[in-house]
């Protein structure tokens, strides 16, 4: 999908306008047919853009560095682990928690469609839905995480999750060093939403420190 | 089907290009695409395998060509045409022009929660017994459905090993095509690089799909 691909940008806006009026047109059929209410659709809009994102996961990745037990029973079976904290429904109702080691690294992709974890990581950015990385995430790994500036030592096996069923996957990274008697809220801090993808690595205490 | 969208394992794509501080939309119509989307599920009468089909159901340069919302956008006017619940006359025109059909129900603003929290489970009840068990080598079958299938080509014809019995769930080839939900047993298969790309394919990587039994023989 070109995307958001700037050397296409006339050709790109002029497409955009049209879809932009049908866009517009419909919701007009829509709710004047009473098929959609317009206040419903707002409040869907503001779902996705305040309240259910990354930082939802980060709580749950954070309660798991912090607590042994929470971390079993997130393993263990993660849906019920996950809505322990609120998190539940829709494009998650069936989790799974994917643990990184030293030895193996874990790494999620949907090459047929869109398949992410929305109640603990929100809407997926866009290059999660391209091409790009649909394609290479199952062929070339070490590539892609390249693409993130992401190296991972030679040995260590890398995991592809490649989500064809209703079962969402959420990468539980590894705690960094040097956060000992850390508070939760501290964690979640280091959390990144492409470490629960396992496109990146957790932020480094330094990091934050900045 | 063997279309745009099965894309595992194709080249040419380019580098993954991560964009900084990314917005959840990328404007106003993405956000009213996404929730038309949404809210039309309900009152729309299809499924979610139904959704994936019309998505991925065009020629495969179109498909690469569009945007992931306009893909979404596309395929909600083609559902809603198809169901005669809208007409091109009344797209082309912004308004209404023939009286509605009668739907099942309106998400209300009021429903939004619980709807969202509730989602769509796809795990059933069954009294079969799963034909794998965890550690059998199964060959993933030669399938090539014109329909919609969720067995990704690069995996057809090569042999992994069942990692896990996840359960019963919907059958999205059938459940696309309305021919109900017909629930199979769902099993994640874990394959070794090398099995699915030869020498080019990383020698530390594994691949899992997750399968269902109909995709599936003992190898």
């Amino acid at each position: 999908m070109s995307g958001h691909d700037h050397d296409h940008h006339d050709h790109d806006h002029s497409e955009l306008s049209e879809t932009q009026l049908r866009v517009r047109a419909l919701e007009t059929v829509l709710t004047e047919k009473g098929y959609v209410d317009p206040a419903a659709l707002d409040l869907l809009i503001e779902t996705y853009e305040k309240k259910v994102g990354p930082r939802n996961g980060a709580r749950v990745v954070a309660k798991a560095w912090a607590d042994p037990t929470y971390r079993a029973r997130l393993l263990k079976d993660a849906t019920p682990a996950i809505a322990e904290i609120g998190y539940a429904g829709r494009q998650g109702e069936h989790i799974v928690a994917l643990e990184n080691t030293p030895q193996l690294h874990n790494m999620v992709v949907c090459t047929l469609c869109s398949c992410y974890p929305w109640p603990v990581l929100g809407l997926p950015p866009v290059w999660y839905k391209s091409a790009p990385y649909r394609s290479r995430a199952v062929l070339d790994p070490r590539g892609v995480l390249a693409d993130f500036g992401v190296t991972l030592p030679k040995e260590t096996e890398i995991r592809i999750w490649d989500s064809t069923a209703e079962i969402r996957y959420l990468v539980l990274p590894m705690r960094p060093s040097g956060t000992d008697g850390w508070s939760e809220e501290k964690l979640a801090e280091l959390v990144t939403r492409d470490s629960m993808i396992g496109t990146g690595l957790p932020k480094s205490p330094k990091d934050i420190a900045k | 089907m063997n279309g745009g969208q099965d894309l595992g394992g194709t080249h040419g794509h380019g580098p993954v290009k991560p964009e900084l501080n990314e917005p959840v939309f990328h404007g106003e119509w993405e956000k009213r695409a996404f929730a038309l989307t949404l809210a039309m599920g309900m009152p729309g009468g299809w499924n979610i395998d139904m959704s994936r089909f019309a998505r991925e159901n065009r020629p495969p340069g179109e498909y690469l060509s569009m945007t992931y919302y306009q893909i979404w956008f596309a395929a909600l006017e083609t559902m809603l045409k198809e169901r005669g619940l809208v007409a091109e006359d009344e797209i082309a025109a912004g308004h209404s022009l023939h009286p509605p059909k009668p739907v099942k129900r309106v998400l209300s603003p009021g429903d939004v929660e619980k709807t969202l929290h509730r989602g769509g489970p796809t795990e059933r009840e069954t009294n079969t017994a799963a034909a794998f068990k965890p550690g059998d080598k199964v060959r993933a079958k030669n399938l090539n459905p014109p329909t919609h299938t969720r067995l990704p080509r690069y995996v057809r014809g090569h042999i992994g090993t069942i990692e896990r019995i996840i359960g019963c769930h919907v059958f999205p080839d059938s459940n696309a095509m309305g021919a109900g939900e017909n629930p199979q047993w769902l099993y994640t298969v874990r394959f070794d690089g090398h099995e699915l790309w030869g020498d080019e394919g990383d020698p530390t990587s594994k691949v899992s799909v997750d399968a269902w039994e109909p995709y599936l023989e003992l190898a």
